[in-house]
């Protein structure tokens, strides 16, 4: 029998550490069986609906050093659980990484970006509505893909790194930080180690389950973008389907070091096309040292999408997804 | 005309509740003892319950009983499409099986976790077309439509001609329904320009704020039900039968409602409402059972769907001559509506084509129960003709505007399929008037198309009508010696403010100061007179009608009263200042206490005792019966009124679309209402500023989404349904209003509810296809997507009429 919504939160353990030492402790005791939850927003669902059903939650919103936006030697340094309008307001962040404020102010709606955190938007899980609904697709250990098949519905699938599950990665923030080369602060009890936010969020041919490598026992603590690209030209736009409280269609993320008028270096990523948020290296290396130019922003459009698969209804994100990369590249 | 109350703005006294949050919704009741409700609803599409064993469910501490079909309907279930109130024979993804009662949510829960039901699975479908194509699968059992006095039927086309209509021919098929009038060969004889094509429009659900939660319990013999309705008495009325218990027995308290949408002004489309009630009986205590948003969108209904093919065709001057629609109802899992003929209708009604034909076919899919959406059928039907119309124009040379004005409805005129009925007014061409003038339609033209960099500027007009206006109804007015005004309104009270509205004609009957006045309303054991559902855009012409006889029913007894007692004839006697009193002599005369104290003193015709109007309703007799005696009554049954009270809107609109993401911003909007003599400025605005944003919803984001493989919805809460939000809406709208008379209203006053949003559809996708050189999409929503594809040239052929899993 398919799954069915219940909508009511069953029992569940809830605890809500004060201190790092007690939130590392209790994600090392319950491993897997531990729901870390930030703002809760791609929590309650979920739990309410019955399709993940986990022993233990551990809400991290109450850690005090896990919240807030501070310089450090390199850059800033931003804790996991702030939450996205504070980010999108900070003048830190609006005044050298302008891209990650616009990221973070386009995520949902204003309600939830009070409550919902940076964390959160980066470990949410895959928007699939089939696997949302408990279905027993691969994601969910299953071993079919309901919205890859001849009748499925995927007008909001991937383009690229399809591997038996078609989900896309659905954060606003995620390409941002790409863009912005940011480091992951992943900590457990066995210490702390830092990972480039590129190689943080993981695909179905790695790992059908989980969206990043985060491990039973770590948290994602805090996220430290570098000064290298402090104050770039950044772009950021986000087309979907509604202007506010809504998951992107494509989105992109960009920066550039522009020096009178040829682009010296550039960063650039897509949500919404992939299981992760997808680096434009192709498209990076073929505009590096190019005057910007109307031409130069068309070709990198048509190279952004070399390789991509449509599905049955998707094939409107190859335009899309061209043309937000020569919107960026435009400037 | 000078008025007291009519065309003011005032306060609605329900206002300062909605803005502090003080006023109750059914949820927010509480009565003693009272226990929780949780449904066990359908996993499967289309199935019938072989088994239901829920022993270990009733064994668990604080569950108090299950209510399954088989104690509700004991002589089985009716055998006909609508919504059952729980069924063993469910026919979509979500219709209720059973219901649990418990000390709290949590453990009903739990107990229908420990619930098995045993399924036998049925074929489902989810595409009308693809149970019309030979072989294909019905959605109900016996059939995929049904026919009045025969039942379930099938309805089947050969495979050959179902895929001729999705490659985009007129079909072929015998039509079931056949409704014409006009010579259709010889009007596309006549016609310069013939333009004819297939088209969709989707379904998609209602979205009320508020849940169908229902709260009910039991004392004394009485069933008092806490439950949401657009309708007060008329939904009373009707849920008193569907539950089973006698009307006099019967208090429904239902003091606010958050929205209604359409499918909340009859019982029959909330039936769901009985399951409170009917557990509370079988386990003798309160029961609260508390909707959740995901089952409003299956326990609630969704508008129809259409599949179909237009041909229209208009002469050198711009005329419309004929029209010719084949239309393909979706009637959903539980049957629908009249959408198709409501359509066909209307473009009669609208551009008053000379010759008019629908075919159609209503056919069954294991999806949301369809029925009334706002402007259910002339709304989407607005949307595909007004792109067409300017095709039209621009084949034609001449501009939009005019070609509207040329077709425009006016006084005198008639419309309908097949019999026209004439108007009871007609001010369109005004209304179109005031609509160019207020948004520079003229003014604007140079700019039409004009490129900004990837944005393109487009323009937009359109018309909305709806039927807005009814009769036949019941009205009550009290005076106590007090001598204050009490109006009995049994109209709901579903946001739109029409309750107060309409009680401000009883007002203004009687120079009553506002503040002099009492409405009373919201729980029918306030003794309430029935009332027309509140559907169809009605309640302001049909109960101004009601409230205004009453008051006149009184009036007309002051003067009786005052001139038995103080000399002269009742004619020599009129009324000021809350007094009766003699025309030649203002001095003699009673106050409103005094000759309400000699009414009671009188009694009989005075207070409701004799001399009742023939023909009041059955609720009414109740509710007069109640009252009689207890103070001084006006009371009044309406006749019928001749003629076709319209309801019609212009919109006009810019956007500015970009070319290389698919999205546009609306830039301007103006919308005018022309809805007889305006009750209530600001009320109206609301309409108009509400309909703007559904109208953004129908034009470009609503849509049902369900799983051809397993019947599964994805429709199930805001993020695949995707109502328009305030960054989809423009942050200016401007509304306006012709304000003339309607003949056959005591006050002049005609509704306007649902046009408000079909004109703001229509402009809206006149404008997408503006922008875009004129394309055509026959569809609506128009999505970002098929913008998008629309422009790099990518083909939708693998979606051919596509509906229930609209675009994927």
């Amino acid at each position: 029998m398919v799954a069915t919504s219940h909508d009511v939160m069953p029992d569940i353990e809830l605890y809500q550490p004060t201190d790092e030492a007690n939130a590392l402790a209790l994600a090392n005791t319950l491993g897997a069986d531990g729901w870390l939850v930030g703002g809760g927003q791609d929590t309650y669902g979920w739990l309410k609906d019955r399709n993940k059903s986990p022993a233990a939650m551990i809400e991290l919103t109450q850690i005090d050093a896990w919240k807030g936006i501070k310089e450090i030697d390199d850059g800033i340094e931003i804790g996991a659980v702030t939450t996205l309008t504070e980010i999108a307001n900070n003048p830190l962040v609006q005044s050298r990484y302008s891209l990650l404020a616009m990221a973070a102010s386009k995520v949902a709606s204003p309600q939830i970006r009070n409550v919902g955190t940076l964390g959160g938007n980066l470990n949410q899980d895959a928007r699939c509505w089939y696997y949302r609904r408990g279905l027993d697709c691969y994601r969910a250990g299953g071993n079919i893909c309901y919205a890859d098949s001849p009748e499925g519905l995927n007008r909001e699938h991937a383009l690229f790194g399809a591997s038996r599950c078609v989900a896309v990665s659905p954060s606003d923030t995620a390409p941002a930080l790409v863009a912005l080369d940011a480091i992951m602060v992943v900590s457990s009890q066995g210490g702390q180690r830092l990972i480039r936010a590129q190689d943080y969020f993981v695909g179905p041919d790695r790992d059908i389950i989980h969206m990043t490598v985060l491990n039973p026992g770590e948290i994602l603590t805090a996220v430290r973008i570098p000064g290298s690209w402090a104050n770039a030209e950044f772009y950021f736009e986000k087309v979907a389907d509604r202007n506010v409280w809504d998951f992107a269609l494509v989105n992109i993320a960009a920066a550039f070091k522009v020096s009178g008028g040829v682009i010296q270096d550039a960063r650039l990523a897509c949500g919404a096309v992939e299981c992760t948020p997808r680096r434009l290296e192709a498209v990076e290396n073929a505009i590096r040292g190019q005057q910007r130019s109307e031409e130069l922003a068309g070709r990198a459009g048509e190279m952004a999408t070399n390789g991509a698969r449509p599905l049955n209804y998707n094939h409107f994100k190859v335009p899309l997804m061209q043309n937000l990369v020569k919107r960026a590249i435009r400037g | 005309m000078a008025y007291m109350h009519i065309g003011k703005d005032f306060v609605p006294p329900d206002v300062t509740g909605k803005v502090t949050g003080r006023i109750k919704y059914a949820e927010d009741y509480t009565r003693e003892g009272m226990v929780y409700a949780r449904l066990l609803t359908s996993p499967i599409p289309h199935a019938r319950v072989i088994d239901i064993d829920a022993s270990a469910a009733l064994a668990m501490e604080g569950v108090f009983g299950i209510l399954t079909a088989d104690d509700v309907y004991p002589d089985g279930e009716p055998q006909s499409t609508g919504l059952k109130i729980l069924t063993n024979e469910p026919t979509l993804v979500g219709e209720p099986i059973l219901a649990v009662a418990a000390i709290d949510e949590k453990t009903a829960e739990t107990a229908i976790a420990a619930i098995s039901v045993t399924f036998e699975r049925l074929p489902f479908v989810i595409d009308p077309l693809d149970s019309l194509a030979e072989g294909g699968p019905n959605a109900y059992n016996g059939g995929n439509t049904f026919a009045f006095r025969e039942g379930f039927i099938e309805e089947k086309w050969t495979t050959d001609q179902v895929a001729s209509f999705r490659a985009g021919n007129e079909p072929t098929a015998a039509a079931p329904t056949e409704l014409a009038y006009g010579d259709l060969d010889a009007a596309f004889g006549e016609s310069a320009y013939v333009y004819e094509n297939t088209f969709t429009t989707a379904g998609y659900p209602h979205m009320s704020m508020e849940p169908r939660s229902a709260m009910a319990y039991w004392e004394d013999g009485k069933l008092y039900l806490h439950a949401t309705s657009q309708s007060l008495t008329a939904f009373a009325d009707g849920i008193a039968g569907i539950i089973g218990v006698a009307k006099e027995d019967l208090v429904f308290i239902n003091a606010a409602t958050g929205g209604g949408f359409g499918q909340r002004a009859r019982a029959g489309s909330v039936p769901s409402a009985a399951i409170p009630a009917k557990l509370s009986q079988k386990i003798n205590r309160p029961v609260m059972m508390r909707v959740t948003r995901e089952e409003e969108f299956t326990i609630g209904g969704a508008r129809q769907g259409f599949q179909g093919w237009i041909k229209l065709g208009f002469r050198q001057n711009g005329t419309m001559a004929a029209a010719d629609l084949w239309i393909v109802s979706d009637n959903g899992g539980k049957g629908g509506g009249g959408d198709a003929f409501s359509a066909t209708n209307a473009i009669s009604i609208v551009y008053q084509a000379d010759a008019v034909r629908l075919r159609g076919v209503s056919i069954g899919s294991n999806t949301a129960h369809r029925g009334a959406q706002r402007g259910p059928g002339e709304n989407q039907i607005a949307a595909i003709v007004s792109p067409i119309l300017d095709k039209a124009a621009d084949e034609l040379g001449i501009d939009r505007l005019e070609i509207r004005k040329i077709n425009t409805p006016q006084n005198g005129d008639e419309g309908g399929v097949p019999q026209r009925t004439p108007f009871t007014s007609a001010y369109m061409p005004e209304a179109l008037e005031q609509t160019a003038q207020l948004f520079d339609w003229a003014g604007r033209q140079p700019r039409r198309r004009q490129r900004n960099g990837s944005k393109v500027t487009g323009f937009g007009i359109g018309q909305g009508y709806h039927n807005a206006g009814r009769s036949g109804m019941d009205g009550i007015v009290m005076m106590g010696p007090d001598g204050r005004l009490k109006i009995h309104n049994g109209v709901g009270n579903l946001g739109t403010y029409s309750y107060a509205s309409t009680s401000r004609a009883a007002a203004e009957a009687l120079k009553m100061p506002w503040d002099s006045c009492d409405i009373i309303t919201g729980r029918t054991d306030l003794h309430l007179p029935i009332t027309s559902p509140q559907d169809g855009s009605n309640s302001i012409f049909t109960n101004t009608r009601t409230c205004w006889g009453a008051a006149q029913d009184m009036l007309t007894k002051m003067k009786e009263i005052a001139a038995s007692d103080l000399g002269g004839a009742p004619a020599e006697y009129d009324i000021s200042n809350e007094r009766v009193h003699q025309i030649a002599n203002q001095s003699v005369g009673y106050t409103y206490a005094q000759v309400a104290r000699r009414a009671m003193e009188l009694g009989g015709k005075y207070t409701g005792e004799a001399e009742l109007p023939e023909d009041l309703a059955e609720w009414t007799q109740i509710s007069v019966s109640r009252l009689a005696g207890s103070g001084f009554m006006g009371v009044y049954h309406d006749p019928a009124h001749s003629g076709n009270p319209p309801g019609f809107t212009v919109t006009a609109c810019e956007i500015e679309l970009d070319t290389e993401t698919g999205k546009f911003e609306i830039i301007d909007v103006v919308t005018v209402a022309e809805c007889g003599t305006v009750m209530h400025p600001q009320g109206l605005k609301n309409q108009m500023v509400g309909g703007v944003v559904w109208g953004i919803g129908l034009s470009a984001l609503e849509r049902h989404l369900y799983d051809p493989q397993n019947g599964l919805p994805a429709s199930t809460g805001y993020w695949q349904s995707k109502v328009p939000t305030y960054l989809d809406t423009p942050a200016r709208i401007v509304s306006g209003w012709v304000d003339l008379p309607d003949p056959e209203n005591p006050v002049g006053a005609r509704g306007i509810g649902e046009p408000s949003m079909g004109a703001v559809s229509a402009a809206l996708n006149a404008a997408i296809s503006d922008a875009l050189g004129g394309h055509i999409f026959n569809a609506t929503p128009v999505t970002t997507d098929m913008i998008i594809n629309h422009i790099a040239g990518i083909s939708e052929d693998w979606v051919p009429l596509a509906q229930n899993n609209f675009r994927g």
